[in-house]
C-alpha cells in the first residue's frame, strides 16, 4: 500500500481526472479523500493505492502531468501521520450496553447518538485502531458504518504545501 | 471592442499565428463557421472529422507548431477520437475545437449532445468545456501553451453554442493564459549528472537510442555534436527517424521489432545505452528480461513518468533533450570507439545478402523496390507520410531520411488511415515540399474519401499505394504464428487508378519493376496530384522480425530462398 498527497485545483472534474488516471494505470485505489485547504482555490487529496513503489512513482509523476494537479508526492517512505474517521452504528440493548461502553472507553471512541436499540459511535485514529474496534464490535451487531478514508501529513519540518505564484516558475512556457 | 464568442475565437486563433485549420461544420459550431467566413483563416473542409484531426496532426509534425482541427458536437466530436488518440500516443501538439450544445441544454441528452470532454479525458493532455464567452480567448490561448509545452500533446476545447453567440469585450492583454501555478521539481541532482558523465566516458560499447523527443526539443544540432564528440553509434526509433542523417556512417538505422538485425545485435551487445527522447516501447525492446542485459542505461527524457517505466535505468536525466545534451557535451572526454564501431559494421555483412534490394530481378515487383526507387528519385528529400503496416516498416528500412520531420507516421497508436489526411496537413505546413503518401491498400481504403479534399483544395501531393491484396502485416503474423490461416486478410480493393480518376486525380497502375522509377518521375513532374497503384508481391514479409515479446536478438530472418543464395554467391 502506498500513500500519496496531492494538491489540486479546487474545481469540477479534477477528482474525475485523478481517479481516471489511476484506473488507466490499472492501479486500484484503496481510499481517496479530498478536502479544502486554507486557500479556497486549492484542494488537498490523500490517495492510498494498492501498488508498489514503482507504481507509486508512476502515479505520482503522471498526476503531476495533469494541468490541474499542482503537486503530487509519494509520502509512503516518510515519517507520516495517517488518520481515518469512522461512524459506526451498533446494536445496543439493555444487556449489551454496559459492556459496549467499556469497549468505547478503551478505544477512546465517542457516542454521538443514542437510540433505544442502537448507538452511533465516532472513532478516529489509524486504520489498525478502527479495524480493531470494528473487530470487537462485530459480535454486538454492526448495523451500518461510514469511513472517511485516510488523511495523511508528514511530521515536523517536512512540509508539503501548494506552490504559490511568487515562489514558482513552473507554469509551462510555449515553445 | 465587443465581439461575439465566435469572432473572439477566430481573432484569437489568428493572433496565435494559425493560418490553416481543418474541420467540418455542423449545428453546434455554426456561429464559428459564420465568423470564419469573415476572418483571414483558411478552413480546409475535410470529408470525415477523423481526417481533420490527422491533418492537424500532420501539420503539427511537419511544422513543429500547433495544428488545429474543428468539428461540431456529438458525432463530429466522436469522429475525432481516433485522431486525438493518435496525437496523444505520438506526443503531437494538436488543438481540437468542438462545438457543444447550449449551456442550458447540457446534460439533457439534447440533439447531438455528447460528453466529449469525458470521452477524451484519457486521450488528451488536457481538455476543457467553455460555457462563458469571457473564457474563450483565455482557454484557447491556454490550450496552445499546454499542447506545445513540456511533452506536447493534444488539447480539446469544447465551446457551447451560447458562448459562441454571446458577446463581450475582447482584450488581448486581459485574456492572457492563467494556468495553475505548479511546483517546479529539481530535474536531477549533481550526483545523477556525474553518474551519467562517468558512464559516458567509461563505456567501451556505447550506443545511442534516438527518439522523437530530439526533434521535439529542437535538439538535432546539439545531438549531432554530441554524437561526434562521444563517437557514439546511433540507433533510431521509428519516430526518431530523421533526427540524425541516415547517410552518416554513425547512423545504424532503426531498432526494434523490424529494426535492422545489426542494430538489434548491437543493442544486445552494448555496455551502455544512451536513450534520448524515447520511451522504451515494447516494439523496440522485445522481451524485457533479455533486453540489453550487459548495458548500463542513461535515460534523457522530458517526461518523468517514463523513467523506469519499462526499463530500469542507472542514470535518469529528466529534462528537455537540448538542455541536457548541452550540459553533457562539454563533459565528454572525446575518446574514440573504433573497435566497437568496426564490430557493428561487421554485423551488417549478412544483412546485405538478405536485403531484397541486392537481389537480382526475377520479374517480381517487391515493395522494397518501390520504396528504394522513391528514395532515389526524390533524392531522399521528400516528406514521406506513411500509414501503418508492412509498407510503413519497408519505408523505414529503405527510405533513408536525412532531415528532421521528413518522415511522418503513426507510431504509438498505429492508426491505419493516418497517411492520406496527415499528408494533406503536412502539405499545408510545407507547401513547397515534395509530399508523398506511402500507404497500403487496406489503410488507404479507410480514409480515401479525403481524395476529394485534395481536389477541392487544389494541392499537389503524390500517393503511392503499396498494394499486395492483403492486410499485409496481419497476414504476415498469420503466416508466422497461425499456420498461414489467412482469416479476414485477403482484401478486395477497387481499381485505385480509376478511382483516382473519378475524383479528378491522375492515376496509374504499375506492376513491373522497370516502370517504377519512370512513373515516380512522371508523378513528380506533374503539377497535378498523382496516385500510383503499385501491385507488389502478395505474400512478401517484413524481415527481420522480432516476434512480439521475443528477445531482441532472436529475429526471424528472410528465409534462404534460391534468390538469396544467388545473391550470396554473387557477392
Amino acid at each position: 500500500m502506498q500513500t500519496l498527497v496531492a494538491y489540486v485545483e479546487n474545481k469540477p472534474g479534477v477528482l474525475n481526472r485523478v481517479s481516471s488516471l489511476a484506473r488507466r494505470l490499472a492501479i486500484n485505489i484503496d481510499s481517496l479523500t479530498v478536502g479544502p485547504t486554507e486557500n479556497e482555490e486549492v484542494a488537498r487529496m490523500t490517495i492510498v493505492a494498492h501498488t508498489d513503489g514503482r507504481g507509486a512513482h508512476r502515479l505520482e509523476a503522471s498526476l503531476e502531468k495533469l494541468v490541474d494537479v499542482l503537486l503530487a508526492e509519494n509520502v509512503s517512505e516518510r515519517s507520516l501521520l495517517e488518520r481515518d474517521l469512522a461512524l459506526i452504528k451498533v446494536t445496543a440493548d439493555q444487556t449489551s450496553r454496559p459492556h459496549l461502553m467499556e469497549l468505547i472507553k478503551v478505544f477512546r471512541a465517542r457516542v454521538i447518538d443514542v437510540a433505544p436499540e442502537s448507538l452511533i459511535l465516532e472513532v478516529s485514529g489509524t486504520v489498525d485502531k478502527i479495524d480493531g474496534l470494528l473487530e470487537v464490535l462485530r459480535p454486538f451487531g454492526v448495523l451500518e458504518m461510514a469511513r472517511s478514508g485516510r488523511i495523511a501529513m508528514t511530521r515536523g519540518g517536512d512540509l508539503l504545501r501548494p506552490p504559490t505564484a511568487t515562489e514558482n516558475a513552473g507554469s509551462p512556457q510555449a515553445k | 471592442m465587443k465581439l461575439t464568442g465566435a469572432e473572439i475565437l477566430c481573432e484569437t486563433l489568428t493572433r496565435l499565428g494559425v493560418r490553416h485549420l481543418f474541420g467540418y461544420p455542423g449545428g453546434a459550431i455554426l456561429p464559428v463557421y459564420d465568423a470564419l467566413g469573415k476572418s483571414k483563416l483558411h478552413h480546409v473542409l475535410v470529408r470525415h472529422e477523423q481526417g481533420a484531426t490527422h491533418m492537424a496532426d500532420g501539420y503539427a509534425r511537419a511544422s513543429g507548431g500547433v495544428g488545429v482541427a474543428m468539428a461540431t458536437s456529438g458525432p463530429g466530436a466522436t469522429n475525432m477520437v481516433t485522431g486525438i488518440a493518435t496525437a496523444m500516443l505520438d506526443s503531437s501538439p494538436v488543438v481540437c475545437i468542438t462545438g457543444q450544445v447550449s449551456s442550458k441544454l447540457l446534460g439533457s441528452d439534447a440533439f447531438q449532445e455528447i460528453d466529449i470532454t469525458g470521452i477524451t479525458m484519457p486521450i488528451t493532455k488536457h481538455n476543457v468545456v467553455v460555457s462563458r464567452v469571457e473564457d474563450i480567448a483565455r482557454s484557447v490561448r491556454e490550450a496552445f501553451v499546454i499542447a506545445n509545452s513540456d511533452r506536447p500533446g493534444p488539447v480539446l476545447v469544447d465551446i457551447t453554442k451560447d458562448a459562441q453567440q454571446a458577446s463581450c469585450d475582447f482584450d488581448w492583454e486581459t485574456s492572457a493564459p492563467k494556468l495553475p501555478t505548479k511546483r517546479t521539481r529539481a530535474k536531477y541532482d549533481q550526483a545523477e549528472f556525474d553518474r551519467a558523465v562517468e558512464l559516458l566516458n567509461s563505456a567501451k560499447r556505447p550506443l545511442i537510442l534516438a527518439g522523437h523527443g530530439i526533434m521535439q526539443a529542437g535538439a538535432t544540432r546539439i545531438f549531432e555534436q554530441f554524437v561526434r564528440a562521444g563517437h557514439f553509434p546511433v540507433a533510431m526509433t521509428l519516430l526518431g527517424i530523421g533526427c540524425f542523417p541516415a547517410n552518416d556512417p554513425m547512423n545504424l538505422g532503426m531498432m526494434g521489432m523490424h529494426g535492422e538485425a545489426w542494430v538489434n545485435h548491437a543493442i544486445q551487445e552494448a555496455d551502455l545505452l544512451i536513450a534520448v527522447g524515447m520511451r522504451f516501447d515494447d516494439r523496440v525492446t522485445g522481451d524485457l528480461k533479455t533486453y540489453a542485459r550487459d548495458a548500463r542505461k542513461i535515460h534523457i527524457e522530458i517526461d518523468r513518468s517514463e523513467i523506469n517505466k519499462n526499463v530500469k535505468v542507472d542514470s535518469a536525466l529528466v529534462g528537455d533533450a537540448r538542455e541536457v545534451l548541452e550540459q553533457l557535451l562539454p563533459c565528454l572526454d572525446g575518446r574514440k570507439r573504433g573497435d566497437w564501431v568496426a564490430h557493428i559494421r561487421e554485423l551488417k555483412g549478412d544483412s546485405a545478402v538478405r536485403d531484397i534490394q541486392g537481389l537480382p530481378d526475377n520479374g517480381h515487383l517487391y515493395a522494397a523496390h518501390v520504396i528504394n526507387d522513391l528514395w532515389k528519385e526524390t533524392g531522399g528529400e521528400a516528406v514521406v507520410v506513411t500509414d501503418v503496416g508492412q509498407h510503413q516498416m519497408w519505408e523505414a528500412q529503405y527510405y533513408h531520411h536525412n532531415t528532421p520531420r521528413s518522415l511522418i507516421t503513426s507510431g504509438g497508436l498505429g492508426t491505419m488511415g493516418f497517411a492520406l489526411p496527415a499528408a494533406i496537413g503536412a502539405k499545408f505546413a510545407k507547401p513547397d515540399a515534395d509530399v508523398w503518401v506511402v500507404v497500403g491498400d487496406g489503410g488507404f481504403q479507410m480514409t480515401m474519401c479525403e481524395l476529394a479534399t485534395i481536389v477541392q483544395e487544389k494541392i499537389k501531393i503524390n500517393i503511392a499505394i503499396v498494394n499486395n491484396g492483403y492486410l499485409g502485416m496481419v497476414r504476415q503474423w498469420q503466416e508466422f504464428f497461425y499456420e498461414k490461416r489467412y482469416v479476414a486478410t485477403p482484401l478486395v480493393a477497387p481499381d485505385f487508378a480509376a478511382l483516382a480518376n473519378a475524383f479528378g486525380i491522375r492515376g496509374e497502375r504499375i506492376s513491373s519493376r522497370a516502370d517504377v522509377a519512370p512513373t515516380i518521375r512522371w508523378a513528380r513532374e506533374s503539377k497535378e496530384p498523382v496516385l500510383i497503384d503499385f501491385r507488389v508481391e502478395q505474400e512478401d514479409s517484413v524481415y527481420p522480425m522480432v516476434p512480439a515479446g521475443g528477445a531482441l536478438h532472436e529475429m526471424i530472418r528472410r528465409p534462404n530462398s534460391p534468390l538469396v543464395e544467388t545473391a550470396a554467391t554473387e557477392l
